[in-house]
């Protein structure tokens, strides 16, 4: 099959590797119908995630029709038009029945800190990722999730990570009725989050990013206000400004370990390797945020450690939580704002490019050319309508 | 809330006049020897009223609805209620466990198993805690290394990478040619200058006896 495939820093290319096969009575193969270019999986591009082996196929974020089911699938079956959450899990372990399906014990055997991912490097599990024509997909009556009727292919790939992940960092924050949230990055993530706040009760939604493009489709998209840190002299200092010298309710990273904005943030840590990635935009919460405010994480950063004020955050008595996202128990509830049309996921996709042009599309990506803010992939059998599923249609 | 776009500082100094004050952001609010002392801060929010031009906001303003409240959550509802721990898969390739296990996980991942110098060096960096920093430092050194063995492993198979168009140059020059151009002048001004140094070196005349 044909399949992106990791060759170094800023480096990857499209190439035939073998099909994925069953290997656990409770595992699927999807083929793949649209797979996502997701913003963290910019970190693996540019080499910041440890043990991300030459080969690896990236890609978290992927919908696709169930091609082949193992022994023990009871719920799905040959044919299904299925999302599947980026987050492999089993259900049954301690962390699962607590509903942190982020947070699986049973599936990464390399890491007890990081759940499993598809396509994330082996401290994410060693799991090929979406950005193929197929994948394995573990624990098949578990994790993917029967699309409704309703919901278009464009919306449900950006219900596997983007917007549960955006909803998330919004819920994590404990939004209260008229707070302001800063939410700090304007990319896929930063801007349903943004769209989240909202839904909340906030009564103020800031936006901080250094692109113009994106800071002018999140402020019409997400009705919010926007901030260019680049226009910026001090960042804190700047939103304590903008609220009335108390500092933000709810502080948001959807950025990172790549983001921009701190020189010295920028060469310790994605230059020199000497912190896991770039922790500027955690500053910017940590002293962004008024005393007793909360601070939320979903941007991703690496597993060594960062430079951060966390003396800051302890006089000021601030709340700090983080987590990936638990994807499935956030499906319910989002599929009936998208059904109430309080959000439209599709409208952040920007770029529709083939599988066989994976080099280009994770430059354009990365680069932010194009005024690109969310690119997805077809894969060459996106469309295939294969005869054993009008069988199973039957 | 009429004014709800602002995108510099000029838009903000105007927005922040809503507070009855007004800042100078590019000028200290003190004066000679004296400061002035700040007024009794709080926080202005909006009534309910003036967020109705926004579709669907507070959906999601009761805590008990929210899926995400209580963080912890059990019995789950989202997965069956009945399921059982995953039987354990069968293990066919080397796979690198954290020793924060006590054994193997029931399910993993098989691609790419280690192999190489890489996989010797990943192997030394899974003999370590994952609280130990040069697990994750040698495991960064693999990956480098890995990329090397990856280039010697596509001549091998008579298979010369195009590492430019890996790295997405079609699309550079379709999207960037300015930047492009920038990025080969000054690879070519460093080779330029590389060469030079080293020839200037190569001929430059010994006059240590003149």
């Amino acid at each position: 099959m044909l399949a992106m495939n990791y060759r170094g820093p800023y480096r990857v290319r499209a190439q035939h590797k073998p099909d994925p096969v069953i290997e656990h009575p409770g595992d699927a193969i999807v083929r793949v119908t649209r797979s996502c270019i997701c913003g963290s999986d910019l970190h693996l591009y540019h080499g910041m995630v440890p043990d991300t082996r030459v080969g690896h196929t990236f890609g978290h974020e992927f919908i696709g029709i169930v091609e082949d089911v193992g022994s023990g699938v009871q719920k799905l079956k040959v044919g299904d038009r299925v999302l599947v959450p980026f987050n492999i899990f089993c259900g049954s372990c301690f962390f699962c029945q607590k509903e942190l399906y982020g947070n699986c014990h049973n599936v990464n055997a390399q890491a007890t800190a990081v759940g499993a991912i598809y396509g994330y490097s082996h401290t994410a599990g060693g799991y090929d990722g979406g950005q193929a024509e197929y994948v394995r997909v573990p624990m098949a009556d578990v994790g993917p999730t029967i699309i409704p009727e309703d919901i278009v292919d464009d919306d449900a790939v950006l219900l596997t990570d983007a917007l549960p992940t955006g909803y998330q960092a919004a819920e994590m924050g404990s939004i209260k009725e008229g707070d302001t949230v800063v939410v700090f990055g304007a990319g896929p993530v930063g801007i349903f989050a943004a769209k989240s706040a909202w839904l909340f009760g906030a009564g103020r939604v800031i936006v901080v990013d250094e692109l113009e493009y994106r800071l002018e489709f999140v402020k019409r998209y997400a009705q919010c206000e926007v901030v260019n840190f680049k226009d910026v002299g001090d960042m804190a200092l700047h939103i304590k400004k903008m609220t009335d010298w108390l500092g933000a309710d709810v502080c948001i990273d959807c950025v990172g370990g790549d983001a921009a904005g701190s020189v010295a943030q920028t060469v310790t840590g994605r230059l020199l390797k000497m912190q896991a990635g770039a922790a500027t935009v955690l500053h910017w919460c940590i002293n962004s945020v008024r005393k007793g405010g909360n601070v939320s994480i979903v941007g991703v950063y690496g597993p060594t450690f960062n430079a951060v004020p966390i003396g800051n955050a302890l006089n000021k008595g601030i709340t700090m939580r983080m987590n990936q996202a638990s994807v499935k128990r956030h499906l319910p509830r989002l599929i009936e704002h998208i059904r109430a049309g309080h959000i439209d996921p599709k409208q952040i996709i920007t770029h529709r490019i083939p599988l066989e042009e994976v080099s280009d599309a994770y430059h354009i990506f990365s680069s932010k050319l194009d005024n690109c803010i969310k690119p997805i992939l077809i894969p060459p059998r996106a469309h295939e309508v294969r005869a054993v599923t009008a069988s199973v249609a039957k | 809330m009429e004014n709800r776009t602002m995108e510099n500082r000029t838009d903000m100094q105007q927005h922040d006049d809503h507070q009855g004050h007004t800042h100078d952001l590019d000028q200290p609010c003190h004066h000679g020897h004296t400061t002035e002392v700040q007024p009794q801060l709080r926080a202005v929010r909006p009534t309910r009223d003036q967020m109705s031009h926004i579709k669907g906001w507070g959906a999601d303003l009761e805590r008990e609805n929210r899926p995400g409240v209580p963080m912890e959550r059990t019995p789950p509802r989202y997965t069956p209620a009945d399921i059982a721990e995953p039987s354990p898969q069968p293990q066919n390739v080397e796979v690198l466990v954290s020793t924060e296990r006590p054994g193997i996980t029931q399910l993993f991942g098989t691609v790419q198993p280690p192999s190489g110098v890489s996989g010797m060096i990943r192997r030394a960096a899974f003999s370590m805690t994952e609280s130990d920093i040069r697990r994750w430092l040698l495991l960064l050194a693999a990956d480098r290394v890995q990329v090397v063995e990856g280039v010697v492993d596509d001549l091998a198979h008579g298979h010369v990478p195009n590492i430019l168009g890996e790295m997405g140059i079609k699309s550079e020059w379709q999207y960037n040619k300015a930047g492009l151009a920038k990025k080969v002048a000054i690879a070519g001004a460093i080779g330029a200058a590389a060469y030079f140094l080293l020839k200037r070196d190569k001929n430059a005349p010994d006059d240590r006896w003149d």
